[in-house]
């Protein structure tokens, strides 16, 4: 059983984790220019806005980095699969691939995946599965 | 030269250890009061400090051990190791623009046997863990593994290429007296048998040597070293670079995955400063928590090209007899890992000429912390 340690939401992040709350990956974007940003910020760099909405991801896209996480001298520790993803929409965020073997005889990068959400015990993240077309 | 130039004046350490004995505090003022001694000063004289942001030893208990009656500039760099050089850069811009005449830099810790950076987060210390710690990103190998593995990928490199320099490092610490590794120099053999860390990218020798130690320096400017006697190294450029959307762990959105952009940018900042070139460089000291850095680096000065660090290593031009003896101490993995303060000595020693593996002739040394750096130079 994997266990999670929960993000700690603020003012700034509160909208993502409701999301997620609610199965839905968003992405901030400024309501006045329409850049998306992530991690989210307060104001937005593009145009100076306070105007901060949410845009809801497709959740797909691509891997962009992986590594298999496992404490080195904890081998009790479940072994999970980390991933950088680089989404369609441009944003990226690091997450995990779940459905696959956690080893390292196979190239990940570049493979295509999609969202998923998975309740770890109460907490919910977002998680990616390879999709099932590759493009 | 003028003598209004910036210079280290002195520098002072404790050993670098597993396990000091002694408090922080101790090491603080152990290696403070030897950097100021080391320069000719008196504590009376010092009126400045520089330190990191998180160094827990409080100024003015500081300067309760050493006798300095008055402190009119007080500053602290931000983030962890990669702010090591950045400590001089505020203490040179201190003394120059005349803020304060003698600044104190220092950093102590028990790394080793107190808190030790490499464990896992207990709490999410940081908004930005956010996005890293609940998908199990909670150490600095994990963090650090995840760029590196894109930049082991679109290379062709293997763990094997990392221990490359974890061996050069380790035959320069194996002629150091103050190196933790002191007469035990490596075989890519020995490197490949210890074990993962976060397989398959780095492997135990890949990674800083935690330590218990203090490092400290005396800065002020030429004329006052001059009066004093010391013998001081000049300050030829220092900067540090933060840039949008970087990180100095979490560097995952910049667009090239594959580059260290900070550096790069670190670099053409301090060329420009000390009107010089990646080749004047002599002997360049390299912030290395862990060995792939070094090779993000060695590219983001132009010491070789884009992915040419691994042969750059292969082919020996940053080890004895090569054409930029690299991290001469040590480094981080060799001699101690004093949040890259020790690799400032270092670099005071080679062109003092009292290095222990000195490299005849330097008048050009880099110190790099990555996103800080500084070049000193005759």
């Amino acid at each position: 059983m994997t266990t999670v340690r929960p993000p700690i939401s603020d003012f700034d992040d509160a909208f993502f984790w409701e999301g997620i709350n609610s199965q839905k990956l968003l992405i901030q974007r400024c309501g006045d220019c329409s850049v998306l940003r992530h991690p989210p910020t307060p104001i937005c760099a593009n145009c100076g806005s306070m105007n901060n909405q949410a845009t809801e991801s497709a959740g797909k896209g691509s891997i962009l980095t992986w590594i298999i996480s496992q404490h080195p001298t904890e081998p009790d520790e479940e072994p999970r699969i980390v991933i950088l993803v680089q989404l369609d929409e441009g944003t990226r965020i690091v997450s995990n691939l779940i459905d696959v073997a956690p080893t390292h005889d196979q190239v990940l990068n570049d493979k295509r995946v999609e969202v998923c959400f998975v309740d770890y015990d109460g907490t919910i993240l977002p998680q990616f599965r390879l999709a099932e077309m590759q493009s | 030269m003028s003598g209004k130039r910036a210079v280290i004046a002195g520098i002072g350490h404790t050993e670098f250890s597993q396990n000091s004995g002694r408090s922080t505090m101790q090491l603080a003022a152990e290696a403070s009061l030897a950097s100021i001694r080391d320069a000719g000063f008196s504590p009376t004289e010092v009126d400045g400090t520089v330190t990191f942001s998180m160094d827990t030893n409080d100024e003015l208990a500081l300067i309760r051990s050493l006798g300095v009656p008055m402190l009119r500039f007080c500053a602290r760099t931000r983030g962890g190791g990669g702010g090591a050089s950045a400590t001089v850069q505020l203490a040179a811009a201190a003394v120059e623009s005349g803020q304060a005449d003698a600044v104190l830099v220092y950093r102590a810790f028990n790394e080793r046997s107190g808190h030790r950076f490499g464990q896992p987060v207990q709490a999410n210390p940081d908004p930005v863990w956010n996005w890293a710690s609940p998908f199990s990103l909670n150490t600095p190998a994990k963090v650090y593994s995840l760029t590196f593995q894109r930049y082991m990928y679109e290379f062709g490199l293997t763990n094997e290429d990392f221990g490359r320099y974890t061996v050069v490092a380790r035959d320069w610490a194996s002629t150091n007296p103050n190196a933790q590794f002191y007469e035990r120099p490596i075989t890519l053999q020995d490197h490949q048998d210890s074990r993962w860390i976060v397989e398959p990218i780095l492997r135990k020798l890949d990674c800083c040597l935690e330590s218990d130690g203090g490092v400290a320096l005396l800065i002020t400017t030429a004329e006052r070293a001059a009066a004093h006697g010391s013998d001081a190294v000049p300050i030829l450029a220092s900067s540090a670079i933060q840039l949008e959307g970087g990180h100095e762990m979490f560097a995952y959105y910049h667009d090239d995955l594959c580059e260290y952009p900070e550096g790069r940018v670190l670099g053409e900042q301090l060329y420009r400063q000390a009107g010089i070139t990646a080749a004047d460089i002599d002997v360049a000291m390299i912030y290395e928590n862990f060995s792939p850095i070094v090779f993000l680096q060695l590219e983001a000065f132009g010491f070789c090209g884009r992915g040419e660090a691994s042969d750059f290593i292969k082919d020996g031009h940053i080890g004895r007899g090569g054409s930029l003896p690299t991290n001469t101490n040590g480094g981080l993995l060799g001699e101690g890992y004093i949040h890259g303060m020790n690799n400032i000595v270092e670099g005071v020693r080679q062109l003092r000429g009292t290095s222990s593996n000195q490299i005849s002739g330097a008048e050009h040394v880099l110190v790099s912390a990555g996103r800080s750096g500084i070049i000193l130079g005759r």
